[in-house]
């Protein structure tokens, strides 16, 4: 284990040059990706809040009773999906309408607005389908006239939501290949240039896997380093957004070192594949 | 005296050159120095391979030390390759590596431990005749102290069957007498040895054991020299 440190070390010594070009690669792909993370990771806190402020509103009809609105918000709060239910009565509809639109107050007097029954759902149950079955639920009973919940907003927030999942799937997987196709050729070439080397290895008698620990070891460190070095890009680069643009959302400890630890696992990938390719050029057993 | 070698009844066919050996059969004992002649392309270097299971016999059996080419895991492989000690034509030495660097080498990549290394080193430069050049590199060297820097590290993991595939083939005739009798010696201690020569001259003087490939079949095996050189020139008309 300590000749193959001692080995890597040597590796990054001999070819300084090529050792930082396969870092500052694979920090440009997971960088890549992590900015993809970012947007999709500010998308998702957005989104939150938004959802938040998803809420179904029920038009009673003129001279509804007391008795069934009752019995209806009653109902809607037995329902599993719904969070809370508020009653907004005509007068404090009206209350309302006049001191969100004060230049229409003139228009207002006299003027009737429908008392309204409004539904929060709870977390995770703002999809479209709960939504749009909740409405229709509340269409039945006779004393709502009319149900509004934004459909086409929902809809649409929730079509951003599966596209960025899906592109970042899609993007996270090109750039992980091409990753590991970085770290394969690193690999490839330090193997090629140790062709002797390891041919006099094999001869004398060292094991395959004392072979194989320097290179594994040299993608690994790579990918690491590289996983580093996208992480202080992301952060710079989130810095610099949220001094300029618009305030952003970074990953915590946790996310940050699993993006290093991806690095990693993506260099010990690399170098694992490239080395069990290119030895069996070198000598076959 | 007990087998330590035996190849029986052993072809080797390439899928684009052919057969390189056809039903090859011979058997070492323990202690013995033995000759493999042939032109080249008859099929030493390939019967070499077998030896250190580099590569496999189409058909046939190669056994070396208890491991046979039937049964050889590719894990046992490397510990095979502790108990040979192979040299070639072009030494194979690494160029960025001084005498004494090149045999530690072998001994660093099996694991030997690093208060081994050093006075194993040492013992081994002497051995071969080259402790004052421990510290020179390979392109220092004259071709026969490559060569003997290449049997010293050779000889690191105490092998008990040296392979020697025409190691005096770029050799001048004072270089290749010397490691000659370098290769007696080593054999005198007790290491078996087969090498790989074309020196007509040499195995003439050595008059010892010899086996002769031709077009991958061993079509002599014995000590009468006298015959074996005639044989040559005859087919060589």
């Amino acid at each position: 284990m300590r000749l193959a440190l001692r080995e890597v070390a040597l590796a990054f010594r001999r070819a300084p040059l090529l050792a930082i070009l396969g870092v500052v690669t694979i920090g440009f792909s997971l960088f890549a990706f992590g900015l993809f993370g970012l947007v999709a990771l500010n998308i998702r806190t957005a989104l939150r809040e938004v959802e938040d402020r998803v809420e179904i509103r029920a038009f009673l009809v003129e001279g509804a009773r007391d008795a069934q609105v009752d019995e209806l918000m009653q109902r809607m709060q037995k329902n599993p999906a719904v969070a809370n239910v508020g009653y907004v009565s005509p007068d404090s509809a009206l209350q309302r309408a006049r001191a969100e639109l004060e230049e229409f107050r003139d228009v207002m007097d006299g003027a009737f607005l429908p008392g309204s029954v409004e539904l929060r759902l709870k977390d995770g149950m703002r999809d479209p389908a709960t939504v749009a079955d909740l409405s229709r639920r509340l269409q039945t009973y006779p004393v709502v006239e009319e149900v509004r919940y934004g459909r086409e907003w929902v809809e649409k927030l929730y079509r951003i939501r599966n596209i960025a999942a899906l592109v970042g799937t899609v993007l996270g997987g090109v750039f992980a290949l091409v990753a590991v196709i970085i770290i394969g050729s690193t690999i490839r070439m330090a193997i090629l240039a140790r062709t002797r080397e390891i041919e006099i290895m094999r001869l004398v008698g060292a094991t395959n896997m004392f072979v194989r620990l320097p290179y594994l070891l040299d993608g690994a460190l790579k990918g690491l380093l590289g996983g580093v070095l996208a992480v202080a890009m992301s952060w710079g680069t989130a810095t610099v957004l949220a001094q300029s643009l618009m305030q952003t959302q970074f990953f915590d400890t946790t996310q940050m070192m699993l993006g290093i630890a991806a690095g990693g696992v993506l260099g010990l990938l690399g170098s694992w594949v490239s080395v069990g390719r290119h030895l069996r050029q070198v000598w076959r057993d | 005296m007990s087998g330590i070698l035996r190849v029986a009844n052993v072809s080797k066919e390439y899928p684009r050159s052919g057969m390189a050996l056809r039903d090859v059969s011979f058997e070492m004992q323990k202690g013995e120095f033995v000759f493999l002649v042939g032109h080249s392309g008859a099929g030493k270097s390939t019967l070499l391979k077998l030896l250190t299971m580099a590569e496999r016999p189409t058909t046939g059996e190669v056994r070396v030390s208890g491991y046979s080419s039937f049964s050889i895991k590719p894990r046992e492989i490397p510990h095979l390759r502790r108990r040979l000690g192979v040299v070639f034509q072009d030494f194979r030495l690494l160029p960025d590596r001084t005498a004494e660097q090149n045999v530690a080498f072998a001994l660093e990549v099996t694991g030997t431990s690093n208060a081994q290394i050093g006075p194993k080193v040492a013992r081994l430069l002497t051995q071969v005749g080259l402790a004052s050049r421990a510290t020179a590199y390979p392109h220092e060297l004259s071709g026969g102290e490559q060569q003997r820097v290449a049997i010293a590290r050779a000889l690191a993991n105490d092998p008990f069957l040296l392979l020697a595939d025409e190691p005096t083939g770029n050799l001048d005739d004072r270089a290749t007498h010397a490691i000659y009798l370098l290769l007696r010696e080593i054999n005198a201690r007790g290491t078996s040895v087969l090498m790989a020569t074309h020196d007509v001259a040499m195995i003439q003087r050595a008059g010892m054991r010899c086996l002769e490939l031709d077009h991958g079949q061993l079509v002599f095996d014995g000590t009468d020299i006298g015959t074996l050189v005639a044989n040559m020139r005859g087919r060589r008309g």
